[in-house]
């Protein structure tokens, strides 16, 4: 029993008891509160776990945006809540306790009967990392070995905000979303969305910049950049943009948009769908990680935004 | 010098799970914001020890993400949600 | 050298956690809202600050002791922003009396 066994076992115990909580407080509030600790937690684990490429990802969206989209819908379910009185009944929570827990234990039963060593293809990965000129073995993954399924993720974010919009009323169809937030220009709000905002765009631009070599990416980077272009925006210095706006549209799609040339290209000058050549492969897959910094970013912000609901004049 | 950090961070997340008693405890939801704050910051502290004892440089990047996050959930809860405006006109000193 | 900078580190660190350790007492022992914010400032600043300095000297050069002391910043900015809008929401809900 090293100290560092001890440390790993409390951290576990800690998770797990906040976990527990958690599901069982009554209050919506409460519970998101906890969730979000949560999250924080479960960043330390993947940290321990040596899966920094997780855990920050974990940290920027369970940190920023997720925090926000959460105690906003809880605030909201606290309001109706008052008014309704009928709880779901015993039938009905109980059957919802054994579904959770029986997928709970058929997870667990699966970790547990892996064979031992797992089935991994890592190995393969980092002998192979060299081919693409840049050191993280994720980015390799995501950018390379597995380029289509990072590209169908982007298609997913853009088919998600069509579904945001479509249901805006049909007088708001094409105008801004959400309402305009109203905040003391001179308020500590407005302080921090102008002094925070800057350094932000470094951090995030650092993060996607150091994902070649270091855990870090485009994903990361532009929950970050959402973040701040969000903090904005909650400090009424600025509105969210009409949706009809052909230049939000262009950054939307540029992502996927590159990335799909891009394949093409390795279709009709190479062996295969986004092939890259050997020689370029660092340089496209950062140029196409730009892209996706700005459409994730947008996108996420835009996801948060909600649905239109003024018309834009 | 590892035994030494390694039992700061054990010590640090003892008292963040003291912090987690007070976000159980509440009463109000100010209170609870309060102990996410505290939980946060103590676990950019465990981030930058565990990052030095474990020669894992990249913890620190996470600590700065968390650094940089770190108001968010607060202003989530002083705004009430995204969508909401304040019924009462935002007036001076009111950040709504 | 090094037994100069672990020194260091050991007493900033052990700082650190002393802070740390005053400003969770504070919040589970303070009877009201803005007194527990008081605590929780000093776990916020003077316990991740002196966490900071006591890992500067052992890092390994200058981009990583900025990144230290930037993220030192950042909960600064956090803290005292985060304070005032806690302590005007206890305010006005009546709970900080």
């Amino acid at each position: 029993m090293s100290i560092a066994t001890v440390f790993e076992i409390a951290l576990a115990a800690v998770v797990l008891g906040l976990a527990i909580w958690t599901i069982a407080v009554p209050d919506t509030y409460s519970a998101t509160v906890g969730f979000i600790a949560y999250g924080l937690l479960v960043a330390l684990i993947w940290v321990r776990l040596d899966a920094v490429d997780v855990a920050l990802t974990e940290a920027a969206i369970g940190g920023g945006l997720g925090g926000v989209v959460l105690l906003g819908a809880a605030a909201r379910l606290r309001d109706t809540e008052a008014m309704t009185t009928e709880a779901p009944s015993l039938i009905v929570r109980l059957s919802a306790a054994i579904l959770s827990a029986s997928i709970a234990a058929a997870l667990a039963v699966a970790i547990l009967l892996l064979p031992d060593p797992a089935p991994t293809l890592a190995p393969e990965v980092v002998s192979n990392s060299g081919a693409t000129g840049m050191a993280n073995p994720v980015t390799n993954v995501l950018m390379a070995f597995r380029g289509m399924d990072t590209m169908l993720e982007k298609v997913v974010l853009l088919l998600a905000i069509v579904g945001v919009w479509s249901l805006a009323s049909d007088q708001a169809w094409g105008g801004r979303p959400g309402l305009r937030h109203q905040a003391d220009p001179n308020g500590v709000l407005a302080f921090l969305a102008r002094l925070l905002p800057p350094a932000g765009i470094v951090v995030g631009i650092y993060i996607l910049w150091t994902g070649a070599d270091h855990p870090g990416g485009a994903f990361q980077g532009g929950a970050v950049l959402a973040s701040m272009w969000l903090l904005v925006i909650m400090a009424g210095l600025a509105d969210t943009p009409p949706v009809r706006s052909r230049w939000l549209r262009l950054i939307l799609v540029s992502g996927p948009g590159l990335f799909l040339v891009v394949g093409l290209g390795g279709l009709c000058f190479g062996p295969a769908f986004l092939a890259y050549p050997v020689a370029f492969a660092k340089p496209l897959i950062l140029g196409i990680e730009v892209a996706m910094l700005l459409t994730i970013a947008t996108t996420l912000g835009l996801l948060l935004a909600g649905a239109p609901e003024r018309s834009a004049e | 010098m590892t035994e030494f950090l390694t039992a700061a961070v054990g010590l640090i997340l003892t008292m963040l799970a003291l912090g987690l008693v007070s976000i159980l405890r509440g009463p109000t939801d100010a209170d609870r914001m309060m102990a996410t704050q505290l939980i946060g910051t103590a676990g950019i502290a465990v981030l930058l020890l565990l990052g030095t004892v474990t020669g894992v440089p990249a913890a620190v990047d996470v600590a700065l993400i968390l650094a940089l996050l770190a108001t968010f959930a607060s202003i989530a809860f002083v705004k009430k949600g995204l969508s909401r405006l304040a019924t009462d006109g935002a007036g001076p000193g009111e950040d709504r | 050298m090094s037994v100069v900078r672990d020194i260091i580190t050991v007493a900033g660190v052990s700082a650190g956690v002393f802070f740390f350790f005053a400003g969770t007492v504070g919040l589970l022992r303070f009877p009201d809202t803005l007194t527990r914010l008081h605590a929780l400032s000093k776990a916020d600043n003077l316990g991740l600050g002196f966490v900071v300095l006591g890992l500067l000297p052992q890092t390994g050069g200058l981009r990583d002791g900025l990144k230290l002391i930037s993220i030192w910043m950042f909960v600064l900015l956090a803290g005292a922003s985060v304070s005032q809008l806690i302590a005007r929401t206890a305010r006005q809900s009546g709970s900080g009396k």
